[in-house]
């Protein structure tokens, strides 16, 4: 049985995949069994997420301007 | 519940293939629009990934638009093996990477940097929770996001993390990039480039965790 800390470790290599089929297992019985890693699974997924959708940051009026400018000369 | 499953996360910000094709198209066609939207969507990215490795923001923003003017050069012959967006973060990358040598910087993947594992402190000798992680006022990306001071503590701690962190962390969370695009990308291992997601994404997590936990 992989302890929380241990969870807390792999949690990376069992979003991307990377656990193998025995540790996945040894993964998701502790996560079935532990509330508290459980919602750290939760949060770290919806951490993911959130960095997935932040909104783009405005591109400054001169910055744009120059390379606009460079593209109507490309 | 699936026993081995695909990486989670997904490339948000990245366009279907055939909406791709099609910008490409728009842009060798000098279609000004589609440029100024595709630098609105990009030109950040471009300066966070220069910035990794030029150090200073001032010149990142200089590399940005050098990656820029490289991108539209090499824009003809854009065959499409990868996304159009990972092949510009190449080319920036590979900018910034010249600019980094020519002032002399060392590059900054050469080692992980020494941390102690996340969350190490907040497990007793045993390994269990010591102080557990508290519930989040916000249940969604969309709810997290309606609160700019969470945006805000994204972004600083974003700033704030160690630049190899920082660069895998942009790639593959906020742009969505493959782990194999993203290793060669920045020229780092498989393996270290998941220990740096590993540890950015759980900052940024215990970030949120103090920002938003009930009571």
């Amino acid at each position: 049985m992989l302890t929380c800390s241990q969870v807390n470790q792999l949690v990376t290599d069992y979003l991307e995949g990377k656990l193998s089929l025995r540790e996945s297992l040894k993964f998701q019985l502790h996560i079935g069994t532990c509330r508290h890693c459980r919602r750290y699974l939760r949060q770290m997924k919806r951490t993911i997420r959130t960095l997935g959708r932040l909104p783009p940051v405005d591109v400054p009026a001169d910055v744009m301007t120059l390379l606009l400018s460079r593209f109507h000369q490309w | 519940m699936k026993l081995l499953q695909r990486p989670f996360g997904r490339p948000t910000r990245s366009a279907a293939p055939g909406a791709e094709r099609e910008l490409v198209a728009r842009l060798l066609a000098r279609d000004a629009n589609a440029f100024a939207a595709l630098v609105r969507a990009q030109h950040e990215s471009l300066v966070r990934l220069a910035l990794v490795f030029v150090g200073n923001r001032a010149t990142a923003e200089e590399v940005a638009q050098d990656a820029w003017a490289r991108i539209l050069a090499a824009l003809p012959g854009f065959e499409g093996r990868s996304s159009l967006r990972t092949w510009m973060f190449s080319i920036c990358a590979n900018a910034a990477r010249s600019r980094a040598q020519s002032e002399a910087r060392t590059r900054p993947f050469s080692s992980l940097e020494a941390e102690a594992p996340i969350e190490a402190d907040r497990f007793d000798a045993s390994g269990h929770w010591d102080d557990p992680p508290r519930a989040w006022e916000a249940d969604t990306p969309e709810a997290i996001l309606e609160r700019k001071e969470a945006v805000s503590c994204i972004e600083r701690t974003l700033d704030e993390l160690p630049a190899a962190q920082r660069a895998v962390v942009l790639l593959r969370d906020l742009e969505g990039v493959d782990a194999a695009d993203a290793c060669r990308i920045l020229q780092v291992s498989e393996s270290n480039q998941r220990v740096l997601l590993h540890r950015g994404r759980g900052k940024i997590r215990r970030a949120l965790e103090k920002l938003l936990a009930r009571g």
